[in-house]
């Protein structure tokens, strides 16, 4: 079946099965920036925004997404480029497979909380999972990160 | 100096969080057959009948694999150098499951959708065995997992599967019942460890195709491209030659991508169909499917004076390698080898025990590779010992432990595998480690414990840990380096980056001894027909062997380019000046750029290029001390960790960042391991823990602060002073917990997790004992 959504700006028409989900829609149309991971929504790697919200795309169904917004950090890359200086300097970069998903839902917690606490950057990230840095580095670059936009 | 020992980002950060296609299935072929297994059900059966035929029907089923298409050559799945110390007792498929999540059967098909049909349709009748799923009664049981006559042991590691031996070992240096007789003090315990779960993000995953020159090539996310390519080659008997193993960017591994996975399935249907195929893991199966630490039993006995020096290990150890036996020797051997040389004044030592096969999901290659096993036993039971002995497990350490110049005579008797290599420590500031920690904990105002009010109660416990740089003799690395036009580098390397850094270090080492910028050293790693040969990333070998090799290809390219300059110049090389940028002799100089130019396209022309091998002649221990502040509430038995303060010596950070990241990402594994990572099967040997909703590693709620420092310390024989830091980090955090948590509420926990619950069941123990 036809879906349209909108990725990052552009109009797209997807046929889909029913039962597929986004996250194959996408990686099949080379949004690599997705990745796979758990399978069920618990670690984070395959965050997208759906009308701005993180979600995450390995148990959305792509009929669900039909007529809205997905962004993916192909969409925002400046932002990923001024974030992954920070991650740069603080050491904070291990394998980099959830650092696409990390960006993006930094982003979205931008967007929702006006100058974030240590506890209210680490409850928003809590699904975002990273197995290499033990979260420390990470956390030290997005607050630079954060403080050096305001 | 200008490069190494700077904290520079990452040379690959920045595109990886922009999203560019860097992995593995990145690389797939957007045609590639999907590869799927049927997985027995079942602990332990024999395949009596299998019926493809409704399978291959199906439309869209390219093909289906089962036991009878493959020749039995066994083999092992480790990914180890070769003759591999760890038993050929694997099959690509066989008649027999040995695990719930085994392989039964393969489909190949165009759809994911399609080969999930497929699998249904196999029609398979299994006659159920009893399986064997204690571990402790494995050893000797009537029940066999492996009776395969072709299985065998590639030299003598105690293989014998009559008895469910995977591998067997003793070793002891002195009279160690005699030794425990003499001391005044003695303690008791066995201790516990489970089936960790590496949870790498990215799964397991591999693609294939053959090429326009009809070669198997393969994107594989491993650790151990080369072993990969070898093993394909023994188990399919296929010709070397004909298969090529690229090693993309890599979304993690931890020793769980050391063993070959999907790549012999996926080769097998590349080859026998011509098309491209690929396969990727689901989460359940990496948990079930792929391998796991490696399960053991410490059963240890501690002699010591009554003034506080210690005089005897002994350790009986029941390793449970589950069905097939990868790493079985090794690792148990690491339990001891990179643990017990911390106490090196002791009488006497003695260490056995048996690595058994049993029902369960195989064990095998884990960051900290049983050393972390051994810490959490011996360090749990030093702090026991230093109780009875009413002496401050700080002193205690400081009295006992090893210092530098100092040796063991267990270096020379156990490696990994074989023998050892006796070495004497040339760097180890433990005693500088100790006492900062100390320090930076307020060991003195805060040991053993302080009441919080409220139900908390604040406690510090501590553990010291050495682990090894590489394996001597037997792990090499090389590196090539070539020269370009405009004066810039290529750094082929054999070493496998799967997000440690160590594309960034390596290209640090070239630079530093290139004396030039990173900027003009480009990396690649990792591609069989491309780069050098290095065994792969494990046993903390990459800085100190890869980077030795680096560094000498450095030093070689340097003087070939001074070489050149002279040749330009007609004068002796002794008379050519250069920092890396500008060669000058006397009045007269060119700039690298314009030499390379000339020798490109002018005079004399010729590529510069070498390739340089190292091998190690010791293993260098990395050594550590951790220090933990918890609080617990006395209530619930629930543990905040307030604080883990690490202080590190690997010699010279090559970059300080990237080493902190390797410590912090280690000690947040080991505090996994410790507190939260708990390993559940059904009594009928079904794993329950098979995701990340069941098992669960910390999050950022868990981790409050992490305090990371580097002991002032110089190895002579790593580059520009390195040791190793891939795994130190992971050992610690297991015993230092649990004596923070004694230290706290007077209860010792001895098997982990460390769980809330285990806590405060003992808390209400105790109260009941002291009513």
């Amino acid at each position: 079946m036809k879906v349209k959504i909108i990725v990052n700006g552009y109009k797209k028409v997807y046929d889909v099965a029913p039962d597929e989900y986004l996250l194959d829609t996408l990686r099949a149309d080379n949004f690599y920036s997705i990745k796979r991971g758990c399978d069920n929504s618990s670690c984070g790697v395959c965050t997208v925004l759906l009308d701005g919200k993180a979600v995450q795309s390995c148990t959305l169904l792509s009929v669900k997404a039909d007529g809205h917004e997905i962004t993916t950090i192909e969409g925002y890359q400046e932002e990923a480029k001024k974030l992954s200086e920070h991650f740069g300097h603080q050491g904070a970069d291990q394998c980099g497979y959830c650092n696409s998903s990390l960006a993006l839902t930094v982003h979205a917690m931008k967007t929702e909380i006006k100058n974030p606490t240590n506890e209210d950057i680490k409850e928003y990230l809590v699904g975002n999972l990273c197995r290499c840095t033990g979260y420390e580095a990470q956390h030290r670059a997005i607050k630079l990160c954060l403080e050096d936009e305001e | 100096m200008k490069v190494v020992n700077q904290a520079l980002p990452s040379i690959d950060g920045k595109g990886l969080m922009m999203g560019k296609k860097a992995y593995t299935d990145d690389l797939a072929e957007p045609n590639s057959l999907i590869v799927k297994v049927l997985r027995s059900p079942h602990p332990y059966a024999k395949i009596v009948k299998i019926d493809t035929s409704k399978a291959e029907a199906l439309e869209g089923v390219e093909l289906v694999l089962t036991y009878k298409d493959f020749e039995r050559r066994p083999f092992t799945r480790a990914g180890q150098g070769y003759p591999e110390p760890s038993p050929h007792d694997k099959f690509v498929l066989d008649n027999y499951v040995r695990y719930i999540g085994d392989e039964a059967a393969a489909v190949a098909a165009l759809t994911e959708k399609i080969a999930i049909k497929a699998l249904k349709l196999i029609d398979i009748e299994y006659e159920v065995l009893e399986p064997v799923l204690d571990f402790e009664t494995a050893f000797e049981n009537e029940v066999l997992v492996h009776m395969e006559p072709e299985i065998h042991e590639m030299f003598p590691i105690g293989f014998n599967p009559k008895k469910n031996l995977a591998a067997s070992y003793h070793m002891h240096v002195g009279d160690v019942s005699k030794s425990l007789e003499e001391s005044e003090v003695v303690i008791e315990q066995s201790f516990y460890t489970q089936a960790q779960a590496h949870v790498m993000l990215e799964p397991h995953n591999v693609n294939a195709r053959m090429d326009y020159q009809g070669r198997l090539m393969i994107y594989s996310s491993t650790q151990t491209p080369i072993h990969i390519r070898r093993i394909i080659s023994q188990a399919l008997d296929y010709p070397l030659s004909k298969i090529r193993i690229i090693k993309p960017r890599v979304g993690g591994g931890f020793g769980g991508k050391q063993a070959i996975h999907g790549e012999l399935l996926v080769s097998t249907v590349t080859i026998k169909t011509g098309k491209p195929s690929k396969m990727i893991y689901t989460r359940k199966e990496v948990f079930e499917s792929s391998y796991s630490r490696h399960p053991m039993r410490f059963d240890i006995k501690l002699g010591a004076t009554k003034d506080g020096v210690l005089k005897a290990i002994d350790c009986f150890v029941i390793s449970d390698t589950g069905a097939y036996g990868e790493h079985a020797l090794t690792v148990f051997m690491v339990a001891a080898a990179k643990v017990f040389p911390l106490y090196n004044k002791v009488d006497s030592v003695r260490f056995h025990g048996n690595v058994v096969y049993t029902n369960h999901t195989p064990a095998g290659a884990y960051r900290g590779y049983g050393a972390v096993q051994g810490n959490f036993a011996l360090e749990s039971s030093i702090d026991m010992l230093c109780h009875k002995l009413n002496i401050d497990p700080v002193k205690f350490r400081q009295k006992n432990m090893i210092r530098e110049t100092e040796t063991s005579p267990i270096f020379k008797i156990m490696g990994e595998g074989t023998e050892g290599i006796e070495m004497f420590m040339e760097s180890c500031k433990l005693e500088y480690c100790v006492k900062r920690g100390a320090e930076l904990v307020k060991w003195k105002e805060l040991f053993p414990r302080k009441e919080l009010g409220n139900s908390k109660v604040k406690g510090v416990g501590m553990a010291i840990a050495m682990q090894g740089s590489g394996i001597p003799y037997i792990d090499m690395a090389a590196a090539t380096i070539k020269l370009n036009d405009d004066g810039f580098y290529n750094l082929l390397i054999g070493a496998t980056d799967i997000g440690q850094g160590s594309d960034t270090i390596l290209a640090q080492i070239a630079a530093e001894a290139l004396g030039t910028t990173l900027d003009k050293v480009i990396v690649y790693s990792s591609d069989t027909d491309l780069t050098p040969y290095d065994t792969g990333a494990y046993a903390s070998s990459t800085t100190y062997v890869s980077g030795n090799a680096v560094l000498k290809a450095g030093k070689e390219m340097r003087q070939l380019i001074i070489d050149e300059a002279a040749k330009v110049f007609d004068v002796k090389v002794e008379d050519i000046e250069y920092d890396g940028v500008v060669l000058k002799t006397k009045d007269k100089e060119i700039t690298l750029k314009d030499l390379s130019n000339r020798l490109f396209y002018n005079e004399d022309q010729k590529q510069l290029q070498v390739t340089s091998s190292y091998y190690g002649t010791k293993s260098p221990p990395p050594f550590m001390a951790g220090f933990v502040e918890i609080d617990v509430d006395k209530e619930t038995g629930e543990v905040d960790i307030i604080d883990y303060i690490s202080i590190v010596d690997c010699g010279t950070t090559i970059n300080p960042m990237l080493a902190r990241g390797q410590v912090e990402g280690g000690i947040v594994q080991g505090i996994g391991m410790a507190m939260y990572e708990e390993v559940l099967y059904t009594k009928k040997g079904k794993l329950v823990t098979n995701d990340l909703m069941n098992y669960r590693i910390p999050t950022r709620r868990e981790i409050h602060k992490l305090t990371t420092e580097f002991a002032d310390s110089y190895e002579k024989s790593g580059p520009y002073g390195a040791k190793s830091v891939g795994e130190i980090g992971i050992d610690t955090p297991p015993a230092a917990l649990a004596n923070a948590v004694y230290n706290a509420v007077g209860v010792r926990i001895t098997t982990l997790p460390i769980t809330a619950e285990k806590i405060l069941m003992a808390i209400k123990e105790k109260e009941k004992g002291e009513n």
